[in-house]
């Protein structure tokens, strides 16, 4: 789950970490008045789930509260990536001297937290990894131990020359390495990290991820969902437990297990069809999940035929018939389904689903071909 | 043979009371596979009761169904907020083997569960994966076990029912396998490709191997490399996620492409750059592993 920038920030003060003032509003009224607060240039940003607001027009500088106003008029509904932004952030400008970056992520290979730090902040650090790699200092960390005082000070050098700022860096890095294990965070960043013409090193930006499996242990994290931003289709998933995403296609598709569902819509590609979703019922279905899988995949207008595919281990052939049976009986279905199973109680899925008028095929790949000619 | 397990490994069910742990034991005892103990705090002391009449006692705590009945291996069915500790609960009773087949584990508590098994010389097979199964021997998690048969091949995969596809092929085609293994959709699992590679290498039995990654990070490219310089033997491949979108998680933990890294079409080309056949649909896999072996 992403956070916002705003809220990336609150967690960060909360573990005592030097970052800029800001405030938040969602209309044009509130923008001014927080600049009027503030007094003199402060810089208005889109809060939206994305990268490159900046160059998506989203992060304007203004001079007053008049300035402010209309940039946010501009900003508020505007579209990023897709996203529409509902709120802005308001901070006050600062005479920046220098900008860094300092990322703390999960390193899959290490098995353990991983510092990344740059002198070449305020840039796409993706960017400066692909260009100038020797321009970043990683670092691992033993999560037995936790970041040592050591490690977050020579990270800090490698920022600054002059031992105050380090010093002050070195703080800062310790606060961002406790804000992302004191919230169950999968990523945690700064860019940019800077020192201002007064010699303040503080955050001025932040983005934190936080790993969903973390959220059933921290309700108040969880609270911080916008839900605003977040599909319809999106949350009804999310809520009955079964992982979906939405793609450009009409062949819907509702399969078991992640990857026999990816699986699934490639071979729907491969037969020269475009898949509408990647869902994954999972392992235990009973038949409430495909009832809702059932209405999450007709929400969607584009969808021309619903393809079914199931290979029972774990997961009981027969209850995804019911469930299909079910799913018909409860909600108008108008476009065709067609059915693969097999494993698991698969006979007893066919005279069920035959009963109820269906025809189930044993073959993917035929079901596959048979979904992409319905689909047209 | 078979690799990292075998009919003689003598296995404690962690969870053996709650409701996926005592369906998957009752499996695995009807399998043939030894479960000697299981474990559930609070309930030791009590009979677990398995098929055909056979009873396995359960106790409170993995030191002491290790001490008590020698086992060597675990399963973990416990559920996601106690998975890490039971992990490290096994770890730390010596353990040295430990399947996890419980999904949704924070990541966090994985890199501390992961550093006491690496010290104590333990390996974890998963989290988030569906066991391992050796046909005709034994099976430590959920894979099904009518659905193998005895032969050749030995199979890797980071997924689960994608592996049933594959072996259901397979075993329909007449080549059956020595060993499945279940790695795991979790973005940090304890045993890799290229750790079952290397098992499979020195297992005189396994004549060719099949590998099925998906989407997200690098371990494919990593055991692609491994195999050109290691493995004398064919390898067959299959990577699921070719039409997935980058930046979205599809269903497993580990299955998003962040980057340019991790997507399909690397991983295809890293096979392919090292001498593994990738097979374009599940169908296709049980064909090259076939045309591999000369049949």
């Amino acid at each position: 789950m992403n956070l916002h920038e705003y809220q990336a920030k609150e967690l960060f003060r909360a573990a005592g970490m030097a970052v800029n003032p800001g405030d938040v509003a969602d209309n044009a009224e509130g923008v001014r008045e927080i600049a009027e607060r503030y007094g003199g240039g402060v810089v208005v940003k889109a809060q939206v789930h994305s990268g490159g607001r900046g160059k998506a027009g989203g992060v304007k500088l203004a001079s007053g509260p008049d300035e402010a106003a209309a940039h946010a008029e501009a900003i508020l509904g505007m579209e990023i990536s897709g996203l529409t932004v509902e709120k802005v952030l308001v901070c006050p400008t600062e005479e920046i001297a220098t900008e860094a970056y300092v990322g703390v992520l999960v390193d899959r290979e290490g098995q353990c937290p991983v510092f990344m730090v740059s002198a070449e902040g305020g840039v796409d650090i993706e960017e400066v990894a692909a260009t100038n790699p020797d321009a970043i200092h990683k670092l691992r960390v033993d999560p037995r131990y936790g970041l040592m005082p050591h490690q977050a000070y020579r990270l800090a050098t490698r920022l600054y020359a002059d031992p105050a700022l380090a010093r002050q860096g070195a703080k800062i890095i310790s606060q961002l390495y406790d804000a992302f294990v004191g919230n169950g965070a999968s990523m945690a960043e700064i860019n940019p990290l800077i020192s201002t013409t007064g010699g303040e090193v503080k955050a001025i930006d932040a983005k934190v991820s936080i790993d969903d499996n973390e959220l059933f242990r921290r309700p108040s994290i969880g609270a911080l969902r916008d839900s605003g931003s977040e599909d319809g289709a999106d949350a009804q998933a999310r809520e009955a437990g079964l992982s979906f995403v939405k793609l450009d296609g009409n062949v819907g598709c509702c399969v078991n297990g992640a990857g026999l569902a990816m699986a699934t819509m490639d071979l729907v590609k491969y037969y020269g069809g475009d898949p509408a979703n990647f869902l994954d019922i999972g392992g235990s279905s009973n038949p409430d999940k495909v009832v809702a899988a059932l209405e999450i995949i007709t929400s969607d207008p584009a969808v021309e035929v619903i393809l079914f595919n199931i290979f029972g281990g774990i997961t009981r052939c027969d209850d995804v018939a019911r469930g299909i049976v079910e799913a018909t009986e409860r909600i108008d279905i108008e476009v065709p389904i067609v059915i693969r199973l097999t494993g698991t109680n698969e006979n007893l899925a066919r005279q069920i689903l035959a009963d109820a008028g269906f025809t189930a095929g044993t073959s993917m790949d035929e079901v596959v071909q048979e979904a992409v000619r319905l689909a047209g | 043979m078979s690799i990292f397990v075998d009919e003689n490994t003598r296995v404690v069910v962690q969870g053996i009371t709650g409701r996926d742990g005592s369906f998957h034991t009752r499996q695995m005892m009807a399998y043939g596979t030894r479960v000697v103990a299981g474990v559930t705090p609070g309930k030791g002391g009590r009979d677990f009761a398995g098929p055909e009449g056979r009873s396995v006692p359960v106790f409170d705590t993995v030191a002491d169904a290790v001490a008590k009945t020698g086992a060597d291996a675990s399963v973990v069915y416990v559920p996601p907020a106690f998975a890490a500790s039971a992990i490290m609960e096994a770890a730390d009773a010596d353990v040295s083997f430990i399947v996890c087949v419980t999904e949704g584990i924070p990541v966090l508590d994985m890199t501390r569960a992961h550093a006491l098994a690496r010290d104590r010389g333990s390996r974890v097979l998963g989290p988030n994966c569906p066991g391992i199964i050796c046909p005709g021997k034994t099976t430590l998690g959920i894979i099904p076990g009518r659905m193998v048969t005895p032969g050749p091949v030995g199979l890797i995969s980071r997924s689960g029912t994608l592996t049933y596809e594959a072996v259901h092929h397979l075993t329909r085609d007449g080549l059956g396998q020595t060993t499945c293994v279940g790695i795991g959709g979790d973005p940090l699992i304890g045993t890799s490709f290229v750790d079952c590679l290397s098992a499979f290498a020195d297992d005189h039995e396994t004549e060719a191997v099949v590998m099925i990654g998906e989407i997200g990070g690098t371990a494919e490219q990593e055991a692609a490399e491994w195999v050109s310089a290691n493995l004398s033997i064919p390898v067959v491949g299959f990577i699921a996620g070719r039409t997935a979108p980058p930046g979205k998680r599809m269903g497993h933990a580990g299955a998003i492409i962040s980057g340019s890294a991790g997507t399909a079409a690397e991983k295809t080309r890293a096979f392919e750059d090292n001498g593994i056949r990738v097979a374009r649909r599940p169908a296709e896999i049980s064909v090259l592993v076939a045309e591999a072996l000369g049949r």
